[in-house]
């Protein structure tokens, strides 16, 4: 009775690259224009250490009467600083490299938690219903009526002061994942609860319940995996919205440390040079991130797009 | 001259892996007030040919090649514009899903009196009363008040009943129905298909009428075309093809019916499952299903995986098959011989 | 010696006060369901009359339904959209609590236990859904969906004894073994269904539930899954409980008939009774609309009205309002299933007054 043909399996490659996902990707020159800027800012920041000419954070390289040299292109400069110097006299290239490295981990970093929060409360609150779900849900409210900023300055403001001031420094990117991470879970919570919601009615699970599995193995062994596109297409811009968040918070003095600048506090850092004709200080890192941000938000376009499943279905 | 004659007609799409023959070769014709049947399972290529007999096919297809006359006009070449006089005017068409057709903001009354005027010059008032002399032709109960509701706040049969007074609203040569009472149940089914063909029949309309049911094409229909992977596979009057059908797949077709055989024993299933388009077997289409293609030594005939059937004249029905080509062949031989 | 005229005596004298219970799989006592259409309780209160009051709305879905199933039979419910079968066989199947009634299987009452309780007759009942496009997860390859099962319900089985088994599962529903690493998507319609039948019978089950399996599939495709459930069921000896709406199908399959409509049974029926000897007035309506092939101009028996909404139940008959027989006595008193001289069991007035 079986078809007489069987025709070989195709290796996880070959179906990647029959898939929609690929083919697309081919024929969209933003895309690939944005994922190879995003992935060279990626290796340049993580390789910060072996590509800048100067380690910033060590203070024995640092000479104040360097400060404020402009970048190598205006009258000046200095040619061991090719962007200039800021205002204490770091080289800004390496400066901007490590500030990269830092933003990038604070985003990932809190993308990760949100992550692991929000998929978790939401599969919770979509597949199990009831007082889960509006006890979950409720929480999520609460939690987005709260602005990250708020957030921030509350929980940053409570550690300043009963740990201290260096306390806060020392461990300012991890306190920046946390409160990135947990002031936006509900973004992820709400996505996945709509797609769970969506998932739960199909043959499938119930084909699983039959079965006579548990709900905790049909949550992440059946419903899950199906949800997994709109949660790669969050994630983009969720990333693109952390990396944007911790610059407004170092912007505002509450982020990292002028010691270990991101690209949010250099901008700060540099803002008050504008005036007095530095505006490299603070251009720099500000086109950095602008370029950064755009790029992420450019390919989680793309992928909203791609995986839209009613578009591409015809 | 037929009312509507479709020649060679031939449909691509144009997709990611290449282009798809969604339709090679379909001709039939339709004359005036005759009931039509399109029957074949899903991908057979039924409803393309429905949308394409309004240019209606999406992108990425198109109409490769073929023609379609309507009382002597080609359709698939003319204008939009033209397209718009004979669509919904001359040719009406009722799909299987009433909210394809049903727009669910605007009540009924709306929908029907734009539809009019969007045909003719005439005054509201007027368009209403045809409206509702339509609506009476369905036998929908009091007309009046369905004119001030809206679509959802009607069942299904009502909506699908609503569609046909559509469909008919301008007098129109031909009806094109697509699976139009799938989506119904046994009851309403039997009540739409008996509303359709009186109506038909009443007002002298043709009827095109897309179908997986048999059964439904075997009560409604005086021709029918049998569809398999994008071609018209056998043709004739639907009384003859219903009780001696010539081509493999149509007996096919009839014997897997649960009707057709002894309750409790086994049916008389058709092995493997439709190719897909873009990978059709050589040949005939249907030779890798094919029960009879080896009955003579064990061994596909090689005409059958090689050769694409032509078309063969067997009593009033055509028949794309070579085994049926065969038989009468031979038939004639001995005629010939005694 | 003595032991052995003990366990004879004990295999003949079964409990036997009720022939049909003993010999029945599956009871199904005064079943009902209704769902809630009125949301949480702050969306069910409602300002009526400057009070603040609760307000609920519910869809009744199966109202009262008793059923036997016996072991061996293919039992067919039959009826429209909405008429609560498919409502019925998920409740079997403890995919919905009952909100009153009792289901049994095997003497046992299932209705009310926990999913830890219900695993070892999760393994004795099974279920086919209608759709094969939905009914097998995306993310998963054939093997990994055959698996699953046997893992769960043969914890102590090695390696080899599942691969075993999943092989000669899908040899025995004609898909080849070599195609377990495809994904569903790969397959067309018809061997999707055969993939999910093999899934059901994996964990060798003695009972299946069967939704509008051949529904959503092609005429041709249609007949080779219907052999395929009879096959089994002779192979394995099986109990089926086969949901439909196509009753050309269930001439074919079915021992026996119940007809369902608006969410109780009209009619049970052996299937060679009920096609030759239709007695309730709407199972008739039901079998003269099947689009029959031989004849040209078949006579419907041509229902009025509309089928009312299970959300407001019409009072006494939920039929009266299209039936062609229904007099002042059907408008106020729900009738109730009679058995008739050949084992028939109608629920209609017009019958029991002979009127019909």
């Amino acid at each position: 009775m079986t078809t007489s043909s069987t025709p070989t399996v195709p290796s996880r490659w070959e179906r990647f690259r029959d898939s929609f996902l690929w083919y697309s990707f081919k024929r969209d020159r933003t895309a690939q224009l944005c994922l190879a800027v995003f992935i060279c800012m990626v290796i340049a920041a993580f390789a910060s250490p072996l590509l800048a000419p100067t380690d910033p954070y060590d203070l024995r390289h640092i000479d104040i009467l360097d400060s404020e040299l402009p970048p190598f292109w205006i009258d000046g400069s200095d040619e061991r600083y090719v962007l200039g110097t800021d205002a204490q006299g770091r080289d800004l290239w390496s400066i901007v490299l490590y500030g990269t490295r830092v933003s990038l981990l604070i985003g990932f970093g809190a993308v990760l938690l949100q992550a692991l929060l929000g998929v978790t409360f939401g599969l919770m609150a979509g597949y199990l219903g009831g007082r889960v779900d509006a006890f979950l849900m409720r929480l999520a409210d609460i939690q987005l009526s709260f602005s990250t900023l708020m957030v921030a300055i509350v929980v940053g403001a409570v550690v300043k002061a009963t740990m201290g001031s260096a306390f806060y420094s020392q461990y300012a990117v991890l306190m920046l994942i946390l409160i990135i991470g947990l002031a936006e879970w509900p973004q992820y919570a709400r996505t996945v609860r709509a797609s769970v919601l969506a998932e739960k009615n199909k043959e499938y699970v119930d084909a699983a319940r039959v079965m006579g599995l548990r709900s905790r193995r049909i949550m992440f062994r059946h419903v899950l995996p199906n949800t997994l596109s709109p949660i790669f297409v969050i994630s983009t811009v969720q990333i693109a919205n952390a990396i944007i968040s911790e610059a407004a918070l170092s912007f505002l003095g509450l982020g990292m440390p002028e010691t270990h600048p991101s690209l949010g506090s250099l901008i700060k850092a540099g803002f008050d040079y504008i005036q007095s004709g530095s505006w490299w200080i603070t251009l720099i890192p500000g086109a950095v991130l602008v370029v950064l941000v755009l790029s992420i938000n450019l390919l989680g376009d793309w992928l909203r797009d791609v995986m839209n499943p009613r578009l591409y279905k015809g | 001259m037929a009312l509507l004659e479709v020649s060679q007609l031939d449909v691509r799409f144009a997709l990611r892996q290449g282009e798809v023959r969604a339709l090679r070769d379909v001709s039939f014709t339709l004359e005036r007030g005759e009931r039509l049947g399109i029957v074949g399972e899903s991908g057979a290529g039924k409803s393309v040919a429905a949308f394409s007999l309004l240019n209606l096919i999406a992108k990425p297809g198109f109409i490769a090649g073929g023609s379609i006359k309507f009382e002597g006009q080609t359709l698939n070449t003319m204008s939009e514009r033209g397209l718009r006089k004979v669509r919904g005017n001359r040719i009406s068409m009722i799909f299987q899903d009433p909210m394809m057709t049903l727009n669910p903001v605007l009540s009924i009354g709306e929908q029907m009196l734009e539809c009019l005027k969007a045909h003719r010059r005439i005054s509201s008032k007027e368009a209403r009363s045809i409206a509702l002399d339509k609506l009476r032709q369905v036998q929908i109960p009091s007309p009046e008040k369905r004119l001030e509701q809206y679509p959802h706040e009607l069942s299904g049969g009502m909506r699908q009943r609503i569609i046909i007074a559509i469909a008919l609203l301008l007098d129109p040569d031909i009806i094109i129905a697509d699976e139009p009472t799938t989506a119904l149940d046994v009851t309403i089914q039997a009540e739409i298909m008996a509303l359709l063909l009186e109506l038909c029949e009443q007002h002298n309309v043709g009827l095109i009428l897309i179908t997986h049911d048999l059964g439904v094409v075997s009560q409604v229909t005086q021709r029918m075309l049998v569809m398999y992977a994008g071609r018209v596979i056998e043709q004739g009057p639907t009384r003859e093809i219903i009780n001696d059908p010539q081509h493999p797949y149509t007996q096919g077709l009839l014997n897997a019916l649960p009707q057709m055989a002894t309750p409790g024993e086994r049916l008389n299933q058709i092995r493997g499952s439709m190719p897909s388009l873009s990978n059709l077997p050589s040949g005939c289409a249907f030779h890798p299903r094919c029960d009879f293609i080896n009955r003579t030594n064990g061994q596909p005939r090689p005409a059958c995986t090689e050769q694409v059937p032509e078309f063969v004249t067997s009593g009033n029905c055509r028949v794309a098959c070579h085994m049926v080509a065969e038989m009468i062949e031979d038939r004639r031989l001995k005629e010939e011989t005694s | 010696m003595n032991a052995q005229a003990e366990t004879q005596t004990a295999v003949h004298v079964r409990p036997s006060q009720n022939e049909e219970s003993s010999e029945s799989l599956l009871q199904i006592r005064g079943l009902k369901k209704r769902f809630s259409l009125s949301g949480d309780f702050l969306d069910q209160l409602r300002f009526k009359g400057g009070r603040l009051v609760r307000h609920q709305e519910h869809v009744h879905a199966i109202n009262g339904v008793n059923l036997d199933i016996k072991r061996g039979e293919a039992l067919c419910v039959v009826g429209e959209s909405g008429c609560g079968k498919s409502t019925v066989a998920r409740t079997v199947m403890g995919l919905i609590t009952p909100s009153e009634g009792e289901i049994s299987y095997g003497g046992q009452r299932i209705d009310n236990l926990s999913s830890r309780q219900l695993l070892p007759y999760r393994k004795r009942m099974q279920m086919i859904f209608q759709n094969p496009y939905a009914s097998l997860n995306p993310r998963m390859t054939i093997q990994q969906t055959l698996e699953e099962p046997l893992r769960l319900h043969h914890p102590n089985w090695n390696r080899q004894q599942i691969l075993d088994k999943v092989e000669e599962v899908m040899r025995s529903v004609g898909i080849d073994p070599d195609w377990g690493k495809r994904f569903g998507h790969e397959f067309s319609g018809g061997q999707r269904q055969r993939i999910a039948i093999a899934r059901a019978l994996a964990v060798d089950p003695e009972f299946i539930v069967a939704d509008e399996p051949i529904s959503a599939l092609d005429v041709s495709i249609q007949a080779q899954v219907l052999n395929l459930l009879m096959e089994a069921q002779q192979e394995r000896n099986l109990t089926y409980m086969f949901i439909t709406h196509d009753l050309a199908v269930v001439e074919h399959f079915g021992t026996r008939v119940a007809v369902m409509y608006l969410g109780t049974v009209c009619e049970i029926a052996t299937t060679a009774t009920l096609f030759e000897k239709p007695r309730h007035p709407y199972t008739q309506a039901l079998l003269s609309a099947i689009p029959r092939l031989k004849d040209d101009r078949p006579q419907h028996i041509r229902l009025t009205g509309e089928v009312p909404t299970p959300v407001n139940l019409p009072s006494g008959c939920v039929f009266h309002g299209r039936c062609p027989h229904a007099n002042a006595r059907c408008k106020q008193e729900i009738p109730v299933l009679q058995t008739q001289d050949d084992g028939t069991r109608v629920a209609c007035h017009a019958v029991e007054e002979a009127r019909l």
